[in-house]
């Protein structure tokens, strides 16, 4: 049985090095590796580009100043930001307007499959979203396919750097359930990075997690973080 | 109609295109109140775009299922699963969504215009909130409905072409405002239903596209 290393926040935020591409699982937060993301703003590191579905919040659910990777760009340390909503961190719209961060954005449905597939050995996704929309002029927009008659976008696949999830229970091996709304990008994510680091709020022992419901297999984490209980 | 009742008003009449069982997407603001008009006898399978294929009710403080860290809404605010509901991962979730099994999609717009066209993501230079999940819901549910007031600070939302960045081409199906009901037919809007507070010549005036009135409009109150 390969155990993965269960390592601090703070030795999880260690290998992230300067400027790295990281994907955020986590929808507002909920769901993301949040303990790991606090050392980064401690780090005081920068230049990264995120990937997420959006840029957290700026106050979290019980009142909690910074909830998740929004305090990365309240700090500064983001310089790029791919991600289907960010008006819930008018932050991000500020610093876009003032040049110092890049903002693409892409549709929720296709930022997913994007990720997927990178994570899934795919060249592309061909969708009909946001034929006739600024999509079309999206750095990750290939082109247009007409297939049958209908038109698509061709979209590039989307790897990262680092994936940071946010699990709820992790057992030894990496193997990964998630709570509620917590699962949202994480899956795909775990599938499509070089580096993979689970953050969860319970390391249980392997046989916790019933074989049919691991949401993440452990083959796709490189290391465990335990994070804070909610 | 008072500015008040207006949106209930409108969240009322949508009400009425739904039917039992039917899997419905609700955007935020006026969409939302749409299940508190259901007839009788109606139940939704309420989508929700970051994971839940059939939400419950929203729960509060003290409730049992309240858990603001682990079950939340697009607005990350607290949400339930209903009892005959489940949780299910984005890429999955918005395979559902393109795929066509959405039955329907109610959302707001800065604009709509007569070809069915939709913009409500985007004012360049203003504001840039980001698509979220509205460009995949207008293109993969089954009916798109707008349902918003009829105009804005007095001027026509519903054009003859949109002027703001698309959010999704030739989707709309059907447009619900507190004035009326419009139809996007192949040949333009076509009004089916009035509130009988306005005149034909009234929705005309505060609509910047041609429209076409039924043979046999109808009334929006029962």
């Amino acid at each position: 049985m390969a155990k993965k290393p269960v390592i601090t926040a703070k030795e999880a935020a260690a290998m992230i090095p300067e400027g790295a591409t990281i994907m955020c699982g986590g929808f507002l937060a909920c769901g993301q590796a949040r303990a790991i993301v606090k050392e980064l703003v401690a780090s005081g590191k920068g230049g990264f580009t995120l990937i997420a579905n959006d840029m957290a919040r700026a106050v979290g659910p019980m009142g909690e100043e910074f909830f998740g990777i929004a305090e990365l760009i309240h700090n500064k340390q983001v310089k790029r930001v791919i991600a289907t909503h960010v008006g819930m961190t008018p932050e991000v719209g500020q610093q876009n307007t003032e040049g110092t961060l890049e903002v693409n954005l892409i549709p929720q449905g296709t930022l997913a499959e994007c990720i997927r597939a990178a994570g899934a050995g795919l060249g592309g996704v061909l969708t009909p979203v946001g034929v006739d929309t600024l999509v079309e002029e999206s750095p990750f927009c290939m082109g247009k396919q007409t297939i049958d008659g209908k038109e698509y976008l061709l979209m590039k696949p989307i790897h990262a750097d680092v994936a940071l999830l946010g699990t709820y229970k992790c057992d030894e091996t990496g193997n990964c359930w998630y709570k509620g709304t917590m699962r949202n990008f994480n899956p795909v994510m775990a599938t499509a990075a070089d580096l993979v680091i689970a953050e969860t709020e319970y390391v249980v022992p392997v046989g916790e997690i019933e074989p049919e419901n691991i949401h993440t297999f452990g083959m796709c984490v490189d290391y465990i973080v335990e994070g804070e209980r909610k | 109609m008072e500015k008040s009742e207006i949106k209930g008003f409108i969240a009322k009449r949508c009400a009425k295109e739904l039917k039992n069982g039917d899997v419905v997407n609700l955007g935020i603001g006026l969409p939302t109140m749409i299940p508190r008009y259901l007839p009788e006898g109606v139940e939704l399978v309420i989508h929700a775009e970051l994971g839940i294929v059939g939400a419950g009710a929203t729960p509060h403080e003290g409730d049992a299922n309240f858990d603001p860290y682990h079950v939340v809404d697009a607005g990350g605010n607290p949400a339930s699963v209903a009892f005959d509901g489940g949780f299910i991962d984005s890429a999955t979730n918005f395979g559902l969504i393109r795929g066509g099994h959405v039955d329907a999609c109610f959302l707001g717009a800065l604009e709509v215009d007569a070809m069915g066209n939709l913009a409500n993501w985007i004012i360049p230079g203003k504001k840039m909130p980001g698509m979220g999940g509205a460009m995949d819901l207008c293109v993969g549910a089954k009916k798109c409905i707008v349902c918003m007031e009829h105009t804005a600070k007095g001027n026509p939302k519903i054009l003859e072409k949109c002027r703001l960045p698309l959010t999704a081409s030739h989707c709309v199906n059907k447009i619900i405002t507190e004035m009326c009901v419009l139809e996007v037919t192949k040949d333009g809007l076509l009004m089916t239903e009035i509130n009988p507070e306005f005149t034909v010549e009234d929705v005309k005036a505060a609509t910047a596209a041609p429209i076409t009135v039924a043979e046999n409009l109808k009334s929006m109150v029962d």
